[in-house]
């Protein structure tokens, strides 16, 4: 849908002279959409950043440490298999709030699993690998629950799958930004043992970090963040590694009092952009993001992999 | 004995160093009674796998010891919370910094952890505490490198700068002369020495470098399979304890020059 830009600033500003549909378009769809973007880019950077930083491996990101699959784990569940339930009680979990909370129920296990696995293996390389067999695993029980959901559960699955900015009302909005809330506060709460965590754990002891307490808080944070956006977006490919590297690389830092910040506008910024190239400005098509985004973030990732040797983190 | 009226900051009473696993204890070393003055430098030396990580590890809580206490200040090392324990004790480790793009000052002043407040600012008294102790480590000029910048030497010279900017009694190093040349081995260790007359830290180091320790140390602990010994380094020369240090078919101690040899078949 093309909207003349003078009209659109026109009914940001209240005027009265634009058409009662471009009004509806604007107020009801782009607004929440855009404002969507912001949450699921910031939110997603720093729950990337927050897991680099707590497991120091370059690699780590909601998506590679199986957070979003034990999300989606969750919505499968609740999509696929609310035949199982049956009736009244189908009704009550398929609404947002059954699926928000299947999906951040779903990443918290997952991410817990990962971490009570890291305490024992100190090997950051065999935690990724654990990650990623979380995530098979995930896999393998969402195919069974499709082979056995009918095909509208399972085009609703899918869909989610794509992941999508747009569809949220201000009123889920709402609960998407309370939730998202929590999660940003969490983390920035831990600036300072992020920050004493570059060190390594038993420097950040040494200095009297309750390492126990601040994982805690950490993963909180993660789970609230990349759960939320995983019920709301969808699985979102990258951001979450991505955006964190491209903001070290151009701030050259590892303090998090700078990264923090950098990071949400970073985030807001690119996931805005993904957007508009989503929406194939000027065309009625709109592409699915998730595709955007790993469009964009997978050569980043190669490009980062490729200069490994000049890779400072 | 003849230092008892010193002011004893560290010491321990029976005690016992190790691990647990599932259902065995691994006792490494036993009947542990060392005390740590104020203002010295002690050297620690041993053999590999003797323990001297386990011991240091142990008076710094970050293992449990099997037996015994640990006595700081005359209070019980158990009876510290983590930041009040982090004021008075601070550690050198062996391992490397996950994260070198920090500049030198930013890692030197994560030292002041115990000390900021909930975002981590640095007040006008953090900053002052920084820059005397990078002025004291001789790295002022280094301040606004980056740590992958630095070589070896330079990093363990930063390592130390943070420490000392944590402003604690005692500091603890486990081999920090490791992977360093000949000449900054003896420079951390002659740094240390100076660190604890200028400003009256008691410095515990752990090291392989036995010459140098014997030169430097007003202390040194000496751990072998059967007991652990804690003396004047002249003194442990005429009670001929280095002798036991190491089996005795390769090398032996030359109680004039203080040094080891090979010996000749």
């Amino acid at each position: 849908m093309y909207i003349p830009l003078s009209d659109v600033f026109k009914s940001l500003l209240g005027s009265t002279s634009v058409q009662d549909s471009w009004l509806y378009i604007i107020q009801d769809y782009r607004i929440p959409k855009a404002l969507t973007a912001i949450l699921v880019g910031s939110g997603l950077g720093i729950s990337g950043l927050l897991m680099q930083t707590l497991f120091r491996n370059p690699l780590a990101g909601p998506f590679v440490l199986g957070i979003s699959s034990g999300a989606s784990l969750g919505v499968a569940l609740v999509i696929l298999g609310s035949s199982f339930f049956g009736g009244a009680f189908a009704s009550i979990i398929m609404t947002t709030w059954g699926i928000v909370i299947a999906a951040s129920l779903g990443s918290f296990l997952v991410l817990l699993s990962v971490l009570v696995v890291s305490v024992k293996i100190r090997d950051t390389m065999a935690i990724l690998i654990i990650g990623l067999m979380f995530a098979s695993i995930t896999a393998a029980i969402v195919s069974v629950l499709s082979y056995f959901g009918s095909a509208e559960q399972l085009r609703q699955y899918v869909f989610w799958g794509f992941g999508s900015l747009g569809n949220l009302s201000w009123y889920e909005l709402l609960i998407f930004f309370s939730i998202y809330a929590f999660g940003i506060i969490f983390g920035l709460a831990s600036v300072k043992s992020l920050n004493t965590l570059l060190l390594g754990e038993n420097y950040a002891k040494s200095l009297g970090l309750n390492i126990k307490k601040s994982r805690l808080i950490i993963i909180i944070a993660t789970s609230l963040l990349a759960g939320t956006i995983t019920a709301f977006a969808g699985p979102i490919a990258f951001i979450g590694l991505a955006i964190p590297h491209i903001t070290r690389q151009l701030f050259n830092t590892s303090n998090h009092k700078i990264l923090l910040p950098a990071v949400f506008l970073f985030g807001a910024i690119i996931m805005l952009i993904c957007d508009s190239i989503a929406q194939l400005p000027n065309s009625d098509y709109t592409l699915p993001i998730n595709a955007i985004t790993s469009l964009i973030g997978a050569p980043v990732v190669i490009w980062l992999l490729v200069r490994k040797r000049k890779m400072v983190f | 004995m003849e230092k008892k009226n010193a002011h004893i900051i560290l010491k321990t009473k029976d005690l016992s160093i190790g691990y647990v696993s599932k259902k065995e204890q691994t006792i490494v070393a036993s009947n542990i009674d060392i005390e740590l003055q104020k203002g010295e430098l002690i050297g620690l030396i041993g053999g590999n796998g003797i323990g001297k990580s386990t011991l240091l590890r142990t008076l710094s809580n970050v293992q449990k010891p099997l037996q015994g206490s640990i006595i700081i200040n005359e209070k019980d090392i158990t009876k510290f919370d983590p930041i009040e324990l982090a004021k008075v004790m601070s550690l050198v480790l062996t391992e490397v910094v996950p994260s070198k793009n920090l500049s030198v000052f930013e890692l030197v002043a994560l030292g002041r952890y115990p000390y900021t407040n909930w975002v981590g600012n640095l007040t006008n008294e953090d900053i002052d505490k920084v820059n005397q102790a990078l002025n004291l480590t001789n790295i002022l000029e280094l301040k606004h490198k980056n740590c992958f910048e630095l070589s070896d030497g330079q990093l363990q010279k930063v390592m130390i700068a943070r420490a000392l900017a944590q402003d604690t009694d005692i500091i603890i190093l486990d081999e920090p002369t490791t992977h360093l040349d000949m000449y900054h081995k003896a420079y951390i260790l002659k740094l240390l020495q100076k660190l604890t007359k200028e400003t009256g830290k008691t410095i515990l180091f752990s090291s392989h470098e036995i010459d140098l320790t014997i030169q430097l140390c007003d202390t040194v602990i000496v751990m072998t399979k059967d007991e652990v010994v804690s003396d004047q380094p002249c003194n442990l020369i005429s009670k001929g304890t280095f002798n036991n240090l190491f089996p005795k078919d390769l090398i032996e101690f030359d109680e004039q020059t203080g040094t080891f040899r090979v010996k000749k078949q």
